[in-house]
C-alpha cells in the first residue's frame, strides 16, 4: 500500500459516518495530501467510489486488509 | 464543479423516519451539495433540543421485531401498553451496536456542514410549540421560503 499523510479509523461506524468523517478529515488537509481510511462497513466500498467521483478527490486505492476495507484518497 | 442543490421536506416525527432526512442531508453536504431541510408537522419533533422520538410496531408490518416476533406475534398485541417503549429501546440499542449514528450526532453534523434547517412557522403556531424548545441555528419560515430554494434545486424529496 502506498504512502499516506493522515489516517482515519472508521471501523465500527455505519453509513453515512465513514463518508462524513472522511470529508471532515480531508477538509483539514492540504491539496495533494493523501488520507488513508480504514472501515468495516461493506457499503463504504461503493460509497467511497461515489464520494471521490462527486467531490473530485481522487480514490488512489481501494482494497481489503485483514477483513477491513482500506481506502487511499488524495485531496483535490 | 458547480454546486448542486438538495431540498428535503421532513414530515414525520418517529425514530425510524427521523433518520432519512438527516442521513441524506449530511451526506449530500459532504458531497458538496447545498442543502436545505424544511420541517413541517410532525417533522418538527426532529428539531427539538430534547429528542424524545419513538418507533411503534403498531401499523408497521414491515418492521423487523426481535426473536422473530413479527412472524408469530398477533398484530393486536403490538397495541399493548409498553410495546412502543420496548421497541424503541430495542431499536436504539440495535443502532448503537451496529455503529449507526445517533440522531443528535447526525443533526450536529448537518449543522456543522451548514445544512440549513427550517422550521415551519405555521406548524409551530398550530400546535402552540415554544420556539425555545428548538435547537439554535434554525430558521422559522413558511412555504414560500421553501420554494425559493426548492425551485432551484436539483433534487427535491418529500419524507
Amino acid at each position: 500500500m502506498a504512502n499516506f499523510d493522515e489516517e482515519l479509523d472508521a471501523s465500527g461506524l455505519n453509513c453515512p459516518l465513514p463518508i462524513l468523517r472522511a470529508k471532515k478529515a480531508l477538509a483539514g488537509m492540504d491539496s495533494g495530501k493523501v488520507l488513508r481510511i480504514v472501515a468495516t462497513d461493506p457499503g463504504s466500498v461503493k460509497d467511497f467510489e461515489a464520494f471521490a467521483k462527486q467531490t473530485g478527490n481522487e480514490l488512489l486505492e481501494s482494497g481489503e486488509e485483514g477483513g477491513k476495507f482500506v481506502f487511499l484518497i488524495k485531496k483535490a | 464543479m458547480e454546486e448542486k442543490k438538495l431540498a428535503i421536506i421532513a414530515t414525520k416525527g418517529t425514530l425510524d423516519w427521523a433518520y432519512p432526512p438527516f442521513i441524506l442531508a449530511s451526506t449530500a453536504a459532504a458531497l458538496g451539495y447545498e442543502t436545505e431541510v424544511f420541517f413541517t408537522f410532525y417533522g418538527l419533533q426532529l428539531l427539538k433540543k430534547q429528542l424524545n422520538l419513538k418507533v411503534s410496531p403498531l401499523g408497521n408490518p414491515g418492521m423487523p421485531m426481535p426473536m422473530g416476533m413479527d412472524k408469530w406475534f398477533p398484530i393486536l398485541l403490538t397495541a399493548l401498553p409498553g410495546m412502543e417503549a420496548m421497541m424503541t429501546a430495542m431499536m436504539k440499542k440495535k443502532m448503537a451496536d451496529k455503529g449507526v449514528a445517533s440522531l443528535e450526532e447526525l443533526r450536529e453534523l448537518c449543522q456543522e456542514a451548514e445544512v440549513r434547517l427550517i422550521a415551519c412557522q405555521m406548524t409551530v403556531d398550530l400546535f402552540d410549540m415554544d420556539a425555545n424548545d428548538f435547537i439554535d441555528g434554525i430558521e422559522f419560515a413558511g412555504a414560500a421560503r421553501f420554494f425559493e430554494f426548492a425551485g432551484e434545486s436539483d433534487i427535491c424529496l418529500y419524507i
